[in-house]
């Protein structure tokens, strides 16, 4: 593992750190580096050897141990509470050395201000409490590795992403390019990591002590590291509202958010001719960007009997070519392999009801979903803000207050995330004044700035963030239209291959091969007569959620499937729990190479309390996992 | 719709240890109502590695004669899987794993060694790291979610009533027994009561002055995406515990724990830490062929814990009409035979298929109330607070 950059782990070494006035993006591996490919590791080999050139296996696992120390605690507070033998404990503070006291876990780095998300309002953001004179972390994850792409995380990509993605220098030049904010904000003194996800926020808690602030787990496509921080600004944006039908397995079924980014950061958009479905302005400015850029569209298809969006727009799509089929849905997205090559549309009645004989089928590539969006905040959720239900703000988003703070100390909003409606989706001012009044109000926060520097932005209208029209209703007359014109047998969740009908039904997954009467009998209007609908219930039991995608393509059309089969209003059914990672990260990435010592010195599986799993017939033998300090202790008293 | 206003059996708790024995008194054609603070299952319960593999235990034997029979028992999936193979990448592993077979064996279970190659054999996944392992003809796993599920609608199969979202808020005694339980939706009356309510067992036992000593700690495991099915899901070792399940994910937990408190009779908070990266390296390390394989997910539990770490299932003397159930968070794959001895403890006083004479709550008669500062069971704060 002796590349040009590298040390001794195989890891590439960092760059010239972005200091104040530098001007430098940090792209890992990327722009400017002088790193050699990144190392591989060989997959799915056994027995490789790969795992080893991480320092990992068989060099500290398996090292000659010490002898256990003969030391008051556990074992001798036992045998004083009644055990076999022994002494009373000391009378010193204890130490349970197989918990997780004094192992808290120490960041790589420590940064008052991190903003997550370099989006028009997360670059404002950084650049805000940079001028005040705070140092700022900016992160983003663009661009995203080829493989998380094909897992549609985090935007629903869909399978259209040309080749040109798996050169990742090339991607890292042009998700820089296309966004000059960076080099702007790297010129204000912001470090900017690009190509850097956030997996994870740590936040102490009432069951969670052993840690001595916030933190923030960071990753690349090769390792992981944790960052410490003061403030956190997430300007995490939005994704796509997804819904199924007949063939949205087929590659070329993606979202409106995804195509505008492979189209404008990636500039790799592998799609010759598109169906747009939604007219509002999602739909319409998704359809005129790919027009602008080359992609056909044959047409937009509207579910209402009336484009959603602005007419002027509406016009413009219509003299390019563009037909607006109001009052249409999807029947079946076909092609003869894996690929969409033709799109079934079909009229609707004023009760979005398929009209005999009104079919029509489009050749195209690509079925661009552009419903609605949601705000993603999953980040939020793990750093502790709490979430309410806005359908004018496209579902879950953050309280928040003027200064956009949500209710977590030190957590602030801004973007998308915090709310988005698709009136704005034409104007940046929003996200960007949403932006400045959060790097603002975090760098007073730190004490860097006086409160009379903040009056300018105080009035804008943008704070908080106004509802839209609610859009569940909307979306639910979509689903609806989709169920009568393609049944319920179409896949919810597609990484579980969990059906409409199966999820209603509460049903196991296939593959269990269950058949019983009771079974049967069981269902959401059973689960019903218990207690609430609850959407992480219905997971467990379906498995609707629990894919690789992380819930991204049906976590939204579960919850309206769910509102829709029970009667329930959307912003009854509790939100299903974020966990870490947020992305999908190989072991090998999450694989922390500085784990200290006292970590692996006393790892056992369970308590390492020694009677707990000692055969009951025999009073007294205890047995003690080994760990790698001590050797494997079978007492027999 | 009106419900009764009490039941013959009351069962404070509706994780796997309560719905098992709920279930078992229901079969038993017995009038059971189980009251749960929120969703069945939803604490530990649904949150632990679904192992089935504690032959050491009074109840060991009878876990392994009800597994293989338990989805046709309830009506329902658990996933049960026999059989299990213990992986080791050093010697006190390997010592550790021959151990946990040779109890097995002292209970008249088969098991074998295995070595490198045939645990590459069993287990395509394992790297030139592993020395060796177990196979055990004994012990298996099962889906907790699914199981849990299951236990609670064959319970409602057999007339037995779950109430949901149904705290538990205090218990009245009257002549030396309790007569009603205190909800959140109002008393209902019980002739018998049986506290199975996990980390608060120990408040209920409070509420009748009877001192259950109980530590509470949060615990995490991690999920993989799926990968191709090996021939048994039940494979651990390098300080793990876990499996791969029917859908092909790794799921499995181990590490350091951290001792909590938690609130009276509200659900816990369960996160989850950075450990997450140090599972996923000890996983990569158990299986070397998985290391580019993806954590798609991981999440939290709080367990409970005796002094001892064994159970308490006990019938009081007094009040005269309430079991204590607590498994010390070793619950889930005992629960079908815990579950009947919790009903024989009810029905006949004592439980007939085994001697839970090692699991009688005397056994820490002398406990001092500050055991869990001298072993060193506490928090960060409460070490701190103890701290002169």
């Amino acid at each position: 593992m002796n590349r040009r950059g590298a040390d001794e782990r195989g890891m590439p070494t960092r760059l010239a750190e972005g200091r104040p006035g530098s001007g430098a993006v940090r792209a890992l591996g990327g722009v400017g580096s002088d790193v050699g490919a990144p190392p591989r590791l060989a997959e799915g080999r056994p027995g490789s050897g790969a795992v080893r050139a991480l320092g990992g296996v068989g060099s500290d696992v398996g090292a000659p141990p010490r002898l256990a120390e003969e030391r008051p605690g556990y074992a001798g507070a036992v045998r004083a509470l009644g055990g076999v033998g022994g002494h009373v404990g000391a009378p010193h503070v204890e130490v349970d050395a197989r918990s997780i006291t004094g192992k808290a876990a120490r960041p790589e780095r420590h940064v008052p201000l991190v903003v997550v998300g370099a989006g028009p309002a997360g670059v404002a953001a950084a650049v805000e409490a940079a001028r005040a004179g705070v140092e700022v972390l900016l992160v983003d994850e663009h661009p995203v590795d080829n493989d998380m792409m094909a897992m549609d995380v985090p935007l629903y990509f869909g399978g259209r992403m040309q080749p040109a993605v798996r050169n990742r220098s090339l991607m890292l030049e042009r998700v820089v390019e296309s966004n000059p904010a960076l080099a702007a904000a790297a010129e204000a003194g912001v470090d900017v990591q690009v190509g850097t996800y956030v997996w994870a926020a740590f936040v102490p808690g009432p069951t969670f002590r052993e840690l001595d602030g916030p933190l923030l787990g960071l990753a690349d496509e090769r390792r992981s590291w944790l960052v410490g921080y003061e403030r956190l600004i997430v300007a995490a944006g939005a994704r796509d509202v997804v819904l199924g039908f007949p063939g949205w397995e087929r590659a070329g079924v993606m979202g409106a958010h995804a195509a505008a980014a492979l189209l404008t950061r990636y500039r790799a958009l592998a799609a010759r001719r598109m169906v747009v479905l939604g007219s509002g302005e999602l739909g319409l400015r998704t359809a005129a960007l790919a027009v602008e850029h080359g992609v056909e569209v044959a047409a937009v298809v509207e579910v209402a009997d009336a484009v959603r969006g602005d007419a002027k727009a509406a016009r413009a799509l219509a003299d390019a070519g563009v037909p607006i089929l109001t009052s249409h849905t999807v029947r079946e997205a076909r092609g003869r392999t894996g690929e969409v090559e033709s799109v079934v549309l079909v009229s609707v009645d004023g009760e979005t009801k398929p009209i005999a004989g009104a079919e029509r089928e489009i050749a195209c590539d690509t079925v661009c979903l552009a419903v609605g969006l949601a705000p993603s905040v999953e980040l939020l959720a793990l750093a502790g803000a709490r979430l309410r239900f806005s359908s004018g703000l496209g579902g879950w988003v953050p309280e928040i207050d003027g200064s956009m703070r949500t209710s977590a100390a030190g957590v602030f909003a801004a973007g998308d995330c915090a709310g988005v409606h698709e009136g704005w989706l034409a104007d940046g001012d929003p996200a960007r004044s949403q932006g400045r009044l959060a790097g603002l109000a975090a760098a007073e926060s730190l004490g860097a700035l006086r409160p009379a520097a903040r009056s300018p932005l105080r009035a804008s209208a943008a704070v908080p963030p106004a509802a839209g029209a609610q859009v569940h209703g909307h979306w639910r007359t979509w689903l609806r239209s989709l169920i009568h014109a393609g049944g319920w047998d179409v896949n919810i969740c597609q990484c579980e291959e969990v059906t409409r009908r199966d999820l209603v039904e509460t049903r196991p997954p296939r593959y269990l091969a269950w058949d019983s009467a009771s079974m049967t009998a069981r269902n959401v209007e059973t689960l019903l007569r218990d207690g609430p609908i609850n959407q992480d219930q219905i997971k467990r039991l379906t498995r609707a959620g629990m894919g690789p995608c992380q819930s991204r393509r049906c976590r939204e059309q579960v919850g309206l499937l769910l509102a829709e089969a029970t009667g329930t209003p959307a912003e009854r059914i509790p939100l299903p729990t974020f966990r870490p990672p947020i992305r999908p990260l190989p072991l090998s990435v999450l694989w922390p190479a500085d784990e200290p010592p006292a970590m692996r010195e006393d790892w056992v599986s369970w308590f390492g309390i020694p009677t707990q799993f000692s055969p009951h017939w025999e009073a007294g033998m205890a047995i003690d996992e080994p760990t790698a300090r001590g050797r494997l202790i079978v007492s027999e008293e | 719709m009106s419900e009764p206003a009490g039941a013959a059996v009351i069962i404070i708790g509706g994780g796997v240890t309560g719905l098992s024995a709920g279930w078992w008194l229901a079969r038993a054609g017995v009038d059971v109502l189980v009251l749960e603070r929120g969703i069945v299952g939803w604490e530990a319960s649904g949150r632990n590695g679904g192992g089935a593999t504690h032959v050491y235990s009074p109840f060991g034997l009878e876990e392994q004669r009800l597994w293989p029979q338990m989805d046709d028992l309830l009506g329902y999936p658990t996933e049960y899987q026999p059989r299990r193979i213990g992986v080791a990448l050093t010697e006190p592993q390997l010592a550790l794993a021959r151990r946990w077979a040779e109890i097995g064996e002292m209970r008249g279970f088969r098991w074998e060694s295995l070595d490198r190659r045939q645990l590459k054999e069993l287990v395509p996944i394992v790297g030139d790291n592993a020395i060796g392992g177990t196979y055990l003809h004994f012990g298996g796993h099962a889906n907790p979610q699914r199981t849990v599920q299951a236990y609670a609608w064959a319970l409602q199969d057999h007339g037995g009533r779950i109430l949901q979202h149904t705290p538990v808020t205090g218990l009245t005694v009257r002549g030396g027994r309790v007569t009603a339980v205190e909800t959140t939706r109002g008393p209902f009356g019980a002739d018998t009561v049986v506290i199975a309510a996990g980390p608060q067992t120990g408040l209920f036992a409070d509420m009748l002055g009877v001192a259950l000593p109980l530590a509470p700690a949060r615990v995490e495991m991690i999920a993989t995406e799926p990968i191709p099915l090996m021939p048994t899901g039940g494979v651990a070792g390098n300080g793990l515990y876990g499996r791969q399940t029917l859908r092909g994910n790794l799921v499995y937990g181990g590490g350091p724990h951290e001792w909590v408190d938690v609130p009276d009779m509200a659900a816990p908070e369960h996160p989850n830490s950075p450990l997450v990266r140090n599972l996923a390296r000890r996983l990569a390390e158990l299986f070397p062929g998985a290391a580019h394989v993806r954590l798609i997910r991981s999440w939290g539990g709080v367990v409970e814990n005796t002094p001892d770490g064994l159970p308490v299932i006990d019938r009081l003397s007094d009040p005269d009409n309430v079991v204590l159930a607590t498994m010390s968070s070793v619950g889930f794959g005992l629960s079908p035979a815990a579950g009947r001895g919790i009903s024989e403890l009810v029905l006949h006083g004592r439980c007939l298929f085994a001697d839970l004479a090692a699991l009688a709550l005397r056994r820490f008669a002398d406990t001092p109330p500050d055991w869990r500062e001298r072993a060193g069971w506490m928090g960060s704060d409460a070490r701190l607070a103890e701290t002169p």
